[in-house]
């Protein structure tokens, strides 16, 4: 088990988006000692935000991937961070994120989810890409699950959307967020082997 | 599509068989009900961009996995 701890020091990994998903999986995957981060966002803090992303009442106001950088220095200043403040389209992840073996897929939209999974398939075939999909409201433990098509891993229930009747809540974000760091874990630490073919349909 | 031919695919690790030869990544979504409007494909573990849903086919033999995906993070 040490060895494979140490192998997380040698390890890179990405955050696309630091909200609900991004804060809560970098702060785990740093605690557990993973040696780079590598975070974008675009966003600032807002109160708002402060009901389930892993930010504090006197950063309101701050850059995201600034506010993120500086919690996980506070837990281990030995992590290297690389803090991106940067609206992610498909060339902006292939730039940021090609020296990562792990992307975690931590957006809001799921038109964003599905566009940062198609270019990581057609550009990384060797990386492995997490994605969160289903986290709104309560309840439901047994639901949040993680299903692998390929070098593609999907945390979550797949059919709870948000609305304003079914908010984003800490609990069900803070577990898929968990789901996603710990499926990062296993990747590094057992060595998965990536999908041999599985990149993109082309005809 | 053929009438009276029969093809089997395996959808997200259950067999379904459908009347008919193959059918495109749009026609198999809408009649498998996926209602969400983002959805990752993957045919035989090679993904499916969404341009490409109308002339991408599904044949008999072949390993679908769809899964939605849904906004929230």
């Amino acid at each position: 088990m040490k060895s494979k701890l140490e192998k997380l020091k040698g390890t890179c990994i990405g955050i696309a988006g630091c909200g609900g998903l991004g804060s809560n999986c970098a702060m785990a995957l740093a605690r557990a000692g993973v040696g780079t981060l590598v975070i974008a966002d675009f966003d600032t803090v807002t109160l708002e935000n402060l009901d389930r992303q892993y930010y504090f009442r006197e950063q309101v106001g701050q850059k995201k991937v600034l506010a993120l950088q500086e919690n996980i220095k506070k837990v281990n200043p030995d992590i290297v961070v690389q803090a991106h403040d940067v609206r992610l389209g498909p060339d902006e992840v292939v730039d940021i994120f090609k020296n990562c073996q792990v992307i975690i897929e931590a957006f809001d939209r799921a038109d964003m989810k599905l566009m940062i999974i198609e270019i990581v398939t057609e550009c990384f075939p060797d990386k492995f890409i997490i994605a969160g999909s289903g986290l709104a409201g309560y309840g439901e433990n047994n639901a949040l699950r993680t299903r692998r098509l390929g070098n593609l891993f999907i945390c979550g229930d797949e059919t709870s959307e948000v609305s304003p009747e079914l908010p984003p809540l800490a609990p069900r974000v803070g577990v898929v967020a968990a789901l996603q760091a710990n499926q990062a874990l296993e990747i590094i630490m057992d060595d998965l082997e990536p999908a041999v073919g599985a990149d993109v349909w082309d005809e | 599509m053929t009438k009276g031919k029969i093809m089997k695919i395996n959808l997200n690790n259950k067999e379904v068989s459908m009347a008919g030869e193959s059918f495109s990544v749009s026609e198999l979504l809408n009649l498998m009900h996926f209602t969400f409007p983002m959805i990752v494909v993957k045919i035989n573990n090679r993904l499916v961009k969404k341009e490409d849903y109308e002339r991408v086919f599904i044949g008999d033999g072949d390993n679908v996995e769809a899964i939605h995906l849904i906004s929230g993070g």
